[in-house]
C-alpha cells in the first residue's frame, strides 16, 4: 500500500507536483496515467525518497521508504530502462543489490531465470537490447519479493511478447495479494492491465476510479447505426433529444440509449441493418479528459489540431478503437 | 506462466545496514573492467617512472647532488604522475554511478544514504590504500637496487667524467625510511579519496577528474610562478608540496621557503581530501539523485 499526502515537488519554478494525495491498493494493478510530462516519474521518484518532497508525505506500507527494514523487500522499482553500470555482467548487477539487503545469493539465479536472462546472465549488460534491460531491471525488481512493485513505463520498447510477459506478470503479482502501481502514457495499455486508475495532469489528481467508471464518467456512450433511411432516422433522433452524425447511411447517435434508438426505429417501421452499443475507448476518455492538462502541444504541419490533445500521445497507435 | 512465489528467499533476519552494503559495494568495485586497468595503470605509471628515474640517478649523479640525495624520493618519483590516474579511479568509482543511472537503482535497493556513501567510501579506501602502498614499497625496493651502485660523475674543465661508484640506497630498517615508503602509499591513496569527494560533489566524471588534477598539479605549477615573497607564505599550503613531505627523507621545495613537517603536511593533505569528502558526503545526502 503506497500512500501520498498532499505530496509537492518543486524544482526551480515549476511545479512537477502538485498537491497530490492518493492511495494505492494491495491486490489489484493501479494504472498511473497522464501525458508526458504529467509528474509520473516524479511521483514515483518521491515515494522512494529519491527526490525529497517540496511539501507533504508518501509512506510505502506505512512508513517512509527509507525506514523499512530491508528495503528490497517492502519495494521493488523498475524507473527507468538500463539504469545499470554497462561494464557490469547481469549476474553482478543483481548481486550487488541483493547484498544490500542480505539476500541470498541464490535468489539472484532464481529471479534471472524468471525473467529468462539465465542464459545470458555472465554477460555485461552494455550489449542488452531495450528489451533485455528491462526483464534485467525486472528482475532487479522482483530479488526481495516485495510487497510493493512500481514499473514507469514498463512497456516502453518493448516487442509484442515482451509487452504480454509484462502485462502477464503484473497481474499475477497482483494476484498474489501485492500492490502493483504502473505508470503509463499509453492508455490502451492500462484498459488491458489495470484494475484501478489513477489519472494525473500538470502535477494535479483528475481521477482516482476504476478503469470502468473512469469510462463511464468521461465519455459518451455512443450507438451506431446502419439503416436505408437514414434522413428519416435523423429526424427522428433529432425531436427525441439525440445528437446524430451521419456519414451515408451509417448515424452515430449520442445522448440517446441503445433501447429508446432501437425503439423509435421500431415504432416508426424503419429498417434497421446495424444496431451497435459503441464502447467508448479509455484513449478516447483519457484524451477528453486531459486536453487541458497536456502539458507539451505540438504542432501538426499542415493541419488542424485534432481530438483536442496532439502530441500528447505520439507514440499511441492513431487508429479508433471500437470495441 | 512462472511461479513467482520466491523459492530461494529465506525470511529477514533483522535491518538491512552497513554490512550488506559494504559487500555490495565490494561487488561493485571488483565486477567492472575499469578497476583492473585502472589500477593496473597506476602501477604501471606510478612503478615504471620510478624505475626510470631511478636508473637514470644511479648512471649520473652529480657530485654538487650528493648532500641533497634522498634516495627514498628518488625511488618513489613516478608518484608525481601516479596520482594523475589514481585520481581517475577514485572519480569513477562515484561519479560513474551517476554517468548510468545505477545511483538510482543503489539508492532504491538502499535508500539510506549515508550507509551507501559510508560503504563505498570505505571499500574505495582500502583499494586504494592497497593500490598505493604496493606502489611504493616495489618503486622503493627498485629504485635501491639501482642506488646500490651509482655512478657519481663531476664536471671537470667543462667534461663530465665519472669519479666512482658509491652505495647510495638505503633500508626499511634507517630512521624514517619506512614512514616515508609507507608515506608514498598514503600520498597516493589519499589523492584518490581528494578526487572520489570531487566526485560525490560534481558527479562527473570529467568534471571530478579535471578537479582533482588542478588541485593536485596545477596549483603546484602555479606556485612555481609565485614571486619568492609570495612563495615563502603560500607554498607550504600547497596541497602536492603539503602532502608530498611525507614520502621523502628530506623537505621537498624551494630553498628558503618553509615547508610543513612530514606529518603536518600530511594532516593538512587529508585536511583537504576531508573536506572534499565531507562536503560531498553532505551533498549526497541532501541532493536529489
Amino acid at each position: 500500500m503506497i500512500e501520498a499526502q498532499s505530496l509537492t515537488k518543486r524544482y526551480g519554478d515549476k511545479l512537477a507536483v502538485d498537491q497530490l494525495s492518493f492511495s494505492v491498493q494491495p491486490g489489484q494493478v493501479t494504472g498511473f496515467l497522464g501525458p508526458n510530462g504529467a509528474g509520473k516519474s516524479t511521483t514515483m521518484r518521491l515515494i522512494l525518497g529519491l527526490d525529497a518532497p517540496t511539501a507533504g508525505t508518501v509512506t510505502v506500507n506505512g512508513r517512509p521508504f527509507a525506514a523499512a527494514d530491508n528495503p528490497m523487500r517492502e519495494v521493488g522499482a523498475l524507473l527507468e530502462a538500463k539504469a545499470i553500470h554497462g561494464g557490469r555482467s547481469a549476474y553482478h548487477h543483481l548481486l550487488c543489490l541483493a547484498q544490500t539487503n542480505d539476500l541470498p545469493a541464490r535468489r539472484v539465479g532464481e529471479v534471472l531465470e524468471l525473467v529468462g536472462l539465465s542464459d545470458v546472465a555472465r554477460k555485461r549488460s552494455k550489449g542488452f537490447s531495450l528489451g533485455m534491460g528491462q526483464r534485467l531491471g525486472i528482475a532487479a525488481a522482483l530479488l526481495g519479493d516485495p510487497k510493493v512493485l512500481m514499473f514507469d513505463e514498463p512497456v516502453n520498447g518493448l516487442d509484442p511478447e515482451g509487452i504480454l510477459w509484462i502485462r502477464n506478470l503484473m497481474k499475477a503479482l497482483a494476484s498474489e495479494g501485492r500492490t502493483v502501481f504502473v505508470s503509463s502514457h499509453l492508455m490502451s495499455e492500462m484498459e488491458h492491465t489495470a484494475d484501478h486508475l489513477l489519472v494525473i495532469g500538470r502535477g494535479r489528481l483528475i481521477a482516482d476510479c476504476t478503469v470502468a467508471e473512469f469510462i463511464e464518467q468521461n465519455s459518451e456512450q455512443q450507438v451506431r447505426v446502419r439503416t436505408p433511411d437514414a434522413d428519416r432516422m435523423t429526424q427522428l433522433v433529432a425531436a427525441d433529444g439525440g445528437r446524430v452524425t451521419a456519414e451515408g447511411a451509417t448515424l452515430r447517435i449520442s445522448r440517446l440509449p441503445l433501447e429508446r434508438v432501437g425503439d423509435l426505429a421500431f415504432e416508426n417501421g424503419i429498417r434497421l441493418h446495424e444496431l451497435t452499443a459503441l464502447q467508448a475507448s479509455l484513449e478516447q476518455a483519457f484524451m477528453e479528459l486531459t486536453k487541458e492538462a497536456v502539458e507539451y502541444h505540438a504542432a501538426v504541419p499542415g493541419s488542424r489540431a485534432q481530438d483536442g490533445a496532439p502530441g500528447a500521445t505520439s507514440d499511441v497507435p492513431s487508429e479508433k478503437v471500437e470495441a | 506462466m512462472t511461479t513467482l512465489t520466491a523459492v530461494g528467499l529465506p525470511p529477514a533476519k533483522g535491518r538491512s545496514g552497513f554490512s550488506g552494503a559494504l559487500r555490495s559495494e565490494w561487488t561493485k568495485i571488483r565486477s567492472v573492467r575499469s578497476t583492473t586497468y585502472t589500477l593496473l595503470a597506476t602501477a604501471i605509471v606510478t612503478i615504471g617512472i620510478s624505475t626510470l628515474f631511478s636508473w637514470g640517478q644511479s648512471g649520473h649523479t652529480s657530485t654538487d647532488d650528493l648532500a641533497d640525495f634522498d634516495a627514498v624520493r628518488n625511488s618513489l618519483f613516478g608518484i608525481i604522475f601516479g596520482q594523475l590516474v589514481i585520481v581517475v579511479i577514485g572519480s569513477m568509482t562515484l561519479s560513474s554511478e551517476y554517468s548510468t543511472g545505477m545511483i538510482r537503482t543503489s539508492l532504491t535497493s538502499m535508500p539510506r544514504r549515508g550507509t551507501v556513501f559510508g560503504a563505498k567510501l570505505l571499500v574505495f579506501t582500502v583499494v586504494a590504500l592497497v593500490t598505493g602502498l604496493f606502489c611504493s614499497f616495489t618503486s622503493f625496493f627498485i629504485g635501491q637496487s639501482f642506488f646500490s651502485s651509482t655512478k657519481i660523475h663531476d664536471f671537470r674543465n667543462g667534461e663530465s667524467v665519472d669519479i666512482a661508484v658509491r652505495d647510495l640506497s638505503t633500508s626499511l630498517d634507517k630512521p624514517h625510511v619506512l614512514q616515508a615508503v609507507i608515506g608514498g602509499g598514503l600520498y597516493l591513496a589519499v589523492s584518490a579519496l581528494l578526487a572520489f569527494g570531487l566526485a560525490a560533489i560534481l558527479r562527473h566524471t570529467a568534471g571530478a577528474i579535471t578537479a582533482a588534477i588542478g588541485v593536485l598539479f596545477v596549483t603546484f605549477i602555479m606556485g612555481q610562478f609565485l614571486p619568492h615573497d609570495w612563495a615563502v607564505k603560500v607554498d607550504k599550503y600547497i596541497p602536492f608540496l603539503a602532502g608530498s613531505q611525507i614520502w621523502g627523507l628530506k623537505k621537498l621545495g624551494e630553498k628558503g621557503v618553509p615547508m610543513f613537517s612530514a606529518w603536518g603536511g600530511f594532516g593538512l593533505f587529508v585536511g583537504y581530501a576531508g573536506a572534499a569528502i565531507l562536503i560531498g558526503a553532505y551533498l549526497f545526502h541532501r541532493r536529489d539523485a
